[in-house]
This record gives structure tokens, C-alpha cells and sequence, in this order.
């Protein structure tokens, strides 16, 4: 199956070409979306066809490309098929998107040449075989997406988002590359194979996973890394968000999995405790943030982090498990994880095509200025609440199915013979269930305010229904999500080959049991019913849906509503009075920023009342900062900004001096050989 | 003849003649170190090369590599006796043959190169401990002659020393190659020849300094990089 995932890679290539070309016409929309479309299907079949049949793998591919004695080497085994499944569905689902929302695009020629290009990068990342394939791939995945965030470039904030994006990707890919550095060791074996077999001491694994932690942490968004991504997510055009966020940061996990799991064998129980505590923290620290912000793609793009916090805390748990030789529980952890990853990038990819919708219909992203938008959009809110259900973790949805196998897992650390996993799970799964708890009550809040209720501008107030294509998209995720959510049983039995390989065990077979009951573990331990809940969901809340309309419907009467003693002014400030006497988003999240963000997060309310006597209005400023700018970044950015005016003098010295220091380093360097050589 | 000359030479005494001429181009370097007029430097430059090509000569003959016999009269014919003329006709053009170069801390300077040869000894010594001892040696020579020849880049200011300093790092390059047995000739041929297009360069470009600066200190042109300090 690799050259089939070649094949297409190149034929992105391609048309990223004619998109370059092309660009300022119609034509090229449509062919770069429609044959980006046809490429990720056919690499999505692909995939499956691997993952479903149980294809042995191939030998690896060699290309005669790239450094001489190494060149390029492909392979796909059953972990790059699950994200080839995740990477290409996302990418089809985007450019089916993109085929009805790239219309809108006022600058097309800016888009259409990186899209393939940064679709062929992650595919050809994920089949990498040796380092140096992976590290320039990673690279150019890096490189296509600023160019793709860089898009809107007109825009101050844009720009912002563009250079920090970019410093923290060439952070992370300069710490990959040390991590692979190491893991070649002294010889300089860059081949994944090679890899694989090397005896290397401890400290190098430990090392090694602490920078695979840090390098693909910069790129999934684990704090404190995530800076960068709440402000380069939402800064691009939706599908392009969907995609980073749905499917690039999946790439990253994929690299996490493959160094951390695969490459830098054998797993120390301290490695689980480390990633444990980050993705904990990442979770719960996310959603936080997501839960203050006001900005619909920026609350998408948070959430984005909780998600993989999550997926963290998932492979956290099975490195632990693993080191500790639990290697069936390692399984459930890593299934559950890689489980969750898959349905990340269903909802997610779903909830930012809507919010592109959103956008596009009303102009407006803040939820401040929407509402109302269920009456105006009907077709696109279906898929929206089923997405904003499933990434509540809402049964019978795949957001509930992922989260509880998580749990289960989490569950099973008694067993761990280490004191500090026993002491540190228990309070990571603590961790899970509140971020779990707040992704809720985030969702509740973004669908609540965006879709409910009246309209808080005229622009929402005048939003109308998206195109066919995007609806398309949406609800083929949305149905999706369904699916997976109903019969999580057979994704289990697709991921049983991918733990069997890189743990030699998995979880029991999923298949025969009746009514499609999931047992993770045992039969006396837990076991969870999707299909029966949806039964029990749909039947009742048809009937309670039939009861209401039946009887209910009769006695509901239309009247105005008291609007603060305004009513009775005129119909244009009627209706100011009815959007801005109602609950605001702010209000809404205002319980949990006083009580979880006003220390973490210096978060504070301030009222500015009138003088007694005034007429002005009150106002109300909120307002809270990220932990990670003033304890990290600004004394980061001081420091080396301080470095740099120190250094700067080296640049107006004598062309004496300057071969003076040549000669002194050569000087130094031959005595240290001499000395310690 | 000249096996009669090889009877009378055992290969002990060969290689001694070897490390006399090598030895002898480390204190040419040392000499070319407190020289301070322009000329005594172009002076002992053009005996420096002479003393390179003899060394090389030497080689040639011990290692039976006619090749190097090029090397040998490449060395004396260019870096001998034409750049040496060059370079004097340069020095009288821009009228500073007489000019007496102020060569901060002489003694100083010296203590530094015997450090210096000191340290490619050790290094030597250490590194390549497994190779035989007349390369060894060899290679811990040129090293020195190198090292000397940057410290002689590093200590003056003006553009003609520097130059001389160039070409005695050179030199030491070419003994560290001969010495080493099979260097191909055409590396030697392109080092010679970008040695000689870097004289070019260096020289017009002396004269460029000359006509804007009055002057071939390369301190002025410190001013002239668009940066003011």
C-alpha cells in the first residue's frame, strides 16, 4: 500500500502546481479541492484496506532521493494506516468543504498551491521510515500550514500568529531533530529498522522521550508549548483550522507514538508519569482557557488542547503500564487514546466547518455578537450539536465511547506497583473528569450562545444557510460520529493489530457479543451498551418530543418578555433591549472563571460604576492572561532579546579581531583534543 | 648516480633530513614573526617558500613520487621568486618599502608560537598516536607552520604582513600534504592557483584601500562597512 500513498502524495504535488497556476480562476478551486478530494479518498481506501485486511506489511520503499547512503525510505505498518485513516478522512471531509467555502476565499492564489501540499507533507510524514524523510516532511507540514495561517495576512493579528507559529515549529522540529540525533546514535543509523534494534542506555531513552515530549508537544499543543496555537488555529480559513487542528496535531501524536513506543525502546515507569501529568494539565488547563474565551474558533482551537491533553493522559497511561509489563492494559490505554484521536478529528474538523459557516454567514466570530442562529441555519446545526454533543462526551456519541474506555483504563492503575502512578493516576484521571466536566459545560456555552436565543447583532440576525458542499461535509462527520459512537466495537477491533504490534497484546475482541456490548476488560469488571442507550434516547426522546408537540404545543403563547424596565421604546431599540438583556457568554462562564481562573489565570471582573449622580453607563471589564506568557515566554523573549544587544557589538569589530577569534577557537579546540581528546 | 647517492643514505638519516627542513620552515615562520620592516617580511616569505620547496624536494625523492618534484618547483619558482618580486614591486608602488611596521610585544609574540608549536605537538601526539611516527611528526610540523602563519595574520595590521601571513599558513599546508603520501597533483595544482588568484585579489584590492584610504592599514577599512559604530 505505500506506493499508493506515494502515488498520491505526488499527485498533490501536482496539484499544488495547478493550484499554483490556476489560482486566480474558478477552474482552480475546483480542481485542487476536487482532486484533493479524490487523492484523500483514494489514500483513505487505501488505509483501510491495510488496517481492515490485515495486509502483512511491505518491505520498506527506497526512493533514490535525498542524502546519498541513506535516501528515502517508505513504509506503512498498522500504526501509520490508523492515521492515514485519521489524516485522510479529515482531508477529504476539508476539501469537500473547501469545494463549496474556498468560493468565499477573497484571495484564492494564497490558498490553493500549499493545500495539497501541506495535505501530501502529513501524509508522507506518517510513512516515513528513516529520520531524515520524517524530519523533512514534518518541516514542510510546518512550513505549508504558516503559509496557509499566512493566508489572511492583512490582518495584524495574523501576522502575530504567523511568527510565533513559526518560531515554536522550528523549536520543535530543532528538538525532534535532537531526539533522532540521539536515537541514530554514534553511527548515524537513520533508519527507523535500524532504530528499532539498538541497545542504548536508559538516560538516552529517558532523554529521548523528554524531547519527542517537547518536539511534537510544541506541535499538538501541550502546555506549555501551546501558545502558538490558539492564535495560528483560528487565524486561517476554517477548513485549514479544521485541518491543523483535526489532523496535523494527530500527526504529532502519531510522531509521539512512533519515537516514544517504537523507536526508543525499553519504556522507563517514569516516562508514564511525566506524559501523565503534562496531558492532565494540558486537559484541564484547555478547556479553561476555552471556557473564558469569547472568540468561536479560538474556543474550537482551545479545546483543541484539552483533546489532546486527553490523548496524552491515554498514552501517559500506557507507557506506564507498559514499563510495568500490564501490556493488556497498556493496550486499553493506548486504544482508548488512539480511539479518541480518531473522533478529535470528527467533531472537531465538524465544529470548525461550522464555525467557518458561522463566519461566513454573519461576518461575526464572537459569540458575543451571535445568536438565534438555529432558526436561520437550520440544515448546519444538526451537525453541529451532534459534534458539540460528542466532544461534550455526551453517550451514545464517540466522544462518550473514547473517554470511557480512558477511564477504564485509568481504573486499572491499582494494579501499578509504582507508589508515585498510584498516587499520580487516580489524580490525572481526577484531572480527566474535570476537564470531561468542563469540555460540557464549554459546549453547552458555544452552541447555547451562538445558536440559541435571539440574536445579539444584525448580522446574525441577517445570517443565512451555508452551501450544499459544506453542509455535505459537515454531515458526513456529523453521521460519523454516529456511527463510531453506536458501534465503537468494531473501531476497538480495526485498533487491535496497531496495540498488538507495538505492544504485543490487545484489547479482547469486541466481536459477538451481543447487542454490541463493549467489554474493555472483563465481563464482571465494565461493559457499556451504545446501541441499547441510543435506543433507550432516540424512543424516548421521540416520545417526549411526540408528547410535547402533542399537548405541549397547544398552551405556549408568544408574549414580551420584561426587558429591565426598556420595554415600550421603539421597535429598533426593542429589539437592542431583547439581545442585550440576555444571558451573556461572559455571565455564563463567569462562576468558573471566579473560581477556577483568578489565580491561575489572573482573571478578574472589573465594574467601573458611574459617579453617584452620572447617568453613564456601567462597564464591565474582564480580563485574564496566560499563565504560560508571564512565567515562561516574556522572560524568555527578555532574555534573549538582553543576549542578543549584548552579542550585537561582534558585528563592529576589527577584521583583526575577527581572525583573532577564529584563531583562538581553533586554538581552543586543538588544545581541548589535546587535553581530553 | 643516484643509487649511489640512496647507498650512502639509510632511511634513518632520510628521514632526519626530512624533519631538519621541516623543522627549518617553523623557524623561518618564527623569523618572519619579529620581522618589521615590509621588505625583511616579503624577504623571508620568499625563504620560506624556498625552504617549503626544498622540504618538498626532499619528499619527493624519499617517497620516490615524481609528482611532488611539481609541488617542489611550483614552490620555488611562484611562491620563491615571482610573488616575492610581486609583492616588493607592490610595496614600492604604494611607497611604504621603507615603512617600518610597529609589531607590538615581539617577545610576546614568540612566547605565543612556541605555545603554539607546543600544542600541535601534544595534539599530534595524542590523536594520532596509532600513525607512523615520521607522518605523525610530519603532520605535528605543518600544524605548527599553520598555526604560526595565523598568528602572524592576527598580530598585524597591516594588509602586506597579512598577505605574507596567508602565505606561510599555505606553505604548511602543502609541507602537511606532502608529507602525507598521495596527494593527487590537481589538488595541488587548484590549491596553488587559488593562492595565486587570492594574491591577485588581495593585491588590487591593496590598491583600491590605497587610493581611498592613503593608507593599507586594514583598520580603515573598519569605517567603511555601512555600519557606524
Amino acid at each position: 500500500m505505500t506506493p499508493i500513498i506515494l502515488l498520491c502524495a505526488l499527485a498533490s504535488f501536482a496539484l499544488g502546481g495547478f493550484g499554483a497556476i490556476l489560482g486566480r480562476t474558478p477552474a482552480g478551486r475546483i480542481i485542487v479541492y476536487g482532486g484533493s478530494l479524490a487523492v484523500a479518498g483514494a489514500a483513505l481506501l487505501a488505509a483501510l484496506v491495510q488496517l481492515g485486511l490485515g495486509v502483512a506489511p511491505e518491505p520498506s520503499v527506497a526512493l533514490p532521493l535525498g542524502l546519498p547512503l541513506i535516501g528515502m525510505n517508505f513504509g506503512m505498518n498498522d500504526l501509520s494506516a490508523v492515521f492515514l485513516v485519521i489524516t485522510n478522512l479529515g482531508a477529504a471531509a476539508a476539501s469537500l468543504y473547501a469545494l463549496g467555502y474556498g468560493r468565499h476565499e477573497p484571495e484564492p492564489w494564497r490558498i490553493l498551491p500549499f493545500y495539497p501540499v501541506f495535505l501530501a507533507a502529513m501524509n508522507l510524514v506518517l510513512i516515513a521510515a528513516d529520520a531524515y524523510d520524517f524530519l523533512i516532511f514534518w518541516e514542510l507540514m510546518s512550513l505549508a500550514s504558516w503559509a496557509l495561517v499566512m493566508a489572511h495576512h492583512e490582518q495584524e493579528e495574523t501576522r502575530r500568529a504567523g511568527i510565533i507559529y513559526l518560531l515554536m515549529a522550528s523549536a520543535g522540529t530543532l528538538v525532534l531533530l535532537f531526539a533522532f540525533g540521539l536515537l541514530a546514535g554514534p553511527h548515524g543509523h537513520y533508519a527507523f529498522a535500524a532504530m528499532r534494534g539498538m541497545q542504548r542506555a536508559g538516560w538516552i531513552g529517558g532523554i529521548v522521550m523528554l524531547l519527542a515530549l517537547a518536539g511534537v508537544g510544541s506541535k499538538a499543543g501541550l502546555v506549555p508549548l501551546h501558545v502558538w496555537l490558539p492564535r495560528a488555529h483560528p487565524a486561517a480559513p476554517s477548513h485549514i483550522s479544521a485541518l491543523m487542528s483535526g489532523v496535523m496535531t494527530k500527526v504529532a501524536i502519531y510522531a509521539f507514538i512512533r519515537i516514544v513506543f517504537d523507536l526508543a525502546e525499553p519504556a522507563a515507569w517514569w516516562w508514564g508519569l511525566a506524559v501523565l501529568i503534562v496531558g492532565g494539565i494540558t486537559a484541564v488547563l484547555g478547556v479553561l482557557y476555552a471556557l473564558m474565551e469569547d472568540d468561536l474558533k479560538t474556543i474550537l482551537a482551545y479545546s483543541t488542547i484539552e483533546n489532546v491533553g486527553l490523548i496524552f493522559v491515554g498514552l501517559g497511561l500506557a507507557l506506564a503500564f507498559k514499563a510495568d509489563g500490564m501490556m493488556v492494559a497498556a493496550a486499553l490505554a493506548l486504544t482508548a487514546a488512539l480511539f479518541h484521536a480518531f473522533n478529535h478529528m470528527l467533531f472537531k474538523s465538524t465544529l470548525f466547518f461550522g464555525a467557518g459557516a458561522v463566519q461566513h454567514a454573519t461576518g461575526e466570530r464572537a459569540l458575543t455578537k451571535l445568536g438565534g442562529l438555529i432558526h436561520r441555519m437550520k440544515m448546519s446545526t444538526v451537525p453541529m450539536l451532534i459534534a458539540a454533543m460528542a466532544i461534550a462526551a455526551l453517550p451514545p456519541l464517540n466522544g462518550f465511547a473514547s473517554e470511557w474506555l480512558l477511564l477504564q483504563a485509568i481504573l486499572l492503575s491499582p494494579a501499578l506497583p509504582q507508589f508515585g502512578l498510584k498516587l499520580a493516576v487516580p489524580a490525572v484521571g481526577a484531572l480527566v473528569a474535570l476537564a470531561a466536566a468542563f469540555a460540557a459545560a464549554c459546549f453547552v456555552r458555544l452552541f447555547g450562545f451562538a445558536y440559541l436565543g435571539k440574536p445579539r447583532s444584525a448580522q446574525a440576525a441577517a445570517a443565512h444557510e451555508t452551501d450544499a458542499f459544506s453542509r455535505a461535509a459537515m454531515i458526513g462527520l456529523a453521521a460519523l460520529c454516529v456511527v463510531a459512537g453506536v458501534l465503537p466495537g468494531f473501531v476497538i477491533d480495526l485498533l487491535a493489530p496497531v496495540t498488538q504490534a507495538l505492544l504485543g497484546a490487545h484489547v479482547p475482541s469486541q466481536r459477538g457479543l451481543s447487542w454490541l456490548t463493549v467489554i474493555p476488560v472483563s465481563a464482571s469488571r465494565s461493559s457499556y451498551d451504545p446501541l441499547l442507550i441510543f435506543i433507550f434516547i432516540a424512543v424516548s426522546g421521540s416520545l417526549a418530543a411526540l408528547a410535547l408537540h402533542r399537548f405541549g404545543s397547544r398552551v405556549i403563547r408568544r408574549a414580551a418578555f420584561w426587558g429591565c424596565g426598556y420595554q415600550g421604546l421603539s421597535d429598533a431599540s426593542a429589539r437592542d433591549v431583547a439581545s442585550s438583556t440576555q444571558y451573556s457568554p461572559s455571565g455564563f462562564a463567569q462562576p468558573i472563571r471566579q473560581v477556577f481562573a483568578s489565580v491561575v489565570f489572573r482573571a478578574r471582573d472589573d465594574v467601573v460604576m458611574p459617579a453617584p449622580g452620572q447617568l453613564g453607563p456601567a462597564s464591565l471589564a474582564s480580563s485574564w492572561t496566560d499563565p504560560a506568557w508571564w512565567a515562561i515566554y516574556t522572560p524568555l523573549v527578555t532574555t534573549v532579546g538582553r543576549i542578543a544587544d549584548r552579542v550585537n557589538r561582534l558585528q563592529f569589530l576589527t577584521i583583526r579581531r575577527y581572525l583573532a577569534f577564529v584563531f583562538l577557537a581553533l586554538v581552543i579546540l586543538l588544545a581541548w583534543t589535546a587535553l581530553w581528546g | 648516480m643516484t643509487s649511489t647517492i640512496a647507498a650512502l643514505i639509510s632511511p634513518a638519516t632520510s628521514l632526519s633530513v626530512a624533519h631538519v627542513l621541516a623543522g627549518s620552515l617553523i623557524l623561518v615562520s618564527f623569523m618572519m614573526l619579529y620581522q618589521d620592516r615590509l621588505s625583511s617580511v616579503i624577504n623571508v616569505l620568499a625563504l620560506h617558500a624556498a625552504v617549503l620547496g626544498l622540504a618538498v624536494g626532499w619528499q619527493a625523492y624519499i617517497q620516490g613520487a615524481p609528482e611532488l618534484y611539481i609541488t617542489a618547483a611550483l614552490a620555488l619558482g611562484f611562491k620563491a621568486v615571482v610573488i616575492p618580486l610581486a609583492l616588493h614591486r607592490i610595496v614600492e608602488r604604494l611607497g611604504i618599502h621603507r615603512e617600518v611596521e610597529a609589531v607590538g610585544g615581539i617577545s610576546l609574540t614568540m612566547l605565543a608560537g612556541i605555545g603554539l608549536v607546543a600544542l600541535s605537538m601534544m595534539v599530534m601526539l595524542r590523536t594520532a598516536a596509532h600513525a607512523d611516527a615520521l607522518a605523525r611528526e610530519d603532520v605535528a610540523l605543518a600544524l605548527s607552520v599553520i598555526l604560526l602563519g595565523l598568528l602572524m595574520m592576527v598580530t598585524r595590521r597591516n594588509a602586506v604582513s597579512q598577505i605574507a601571513g596567508f602565505m606561510s599558513l599555505e606553505n604548511g599546508l602543502i609541507l602537511a600534504a606532502a608529507g602525507a603520501q598521495g596527494m593527487p597533483l590537481v589538488v595541488e595544482i587548484s590549491v596553488a592557483f587559488s593562492i595565486l588568484i587570492a594574491f591577485i585579489v588581495i593585491g588590487v584590492f591593496l590598491f583600491r584601500i590605497r587610493e581611498r584610504f592613503d593608507t593599507v592599514d586594514s583598520a580603515a577599512l573598519d569605517a567603511f562597512r555601512g555600519e557606524l559604530q
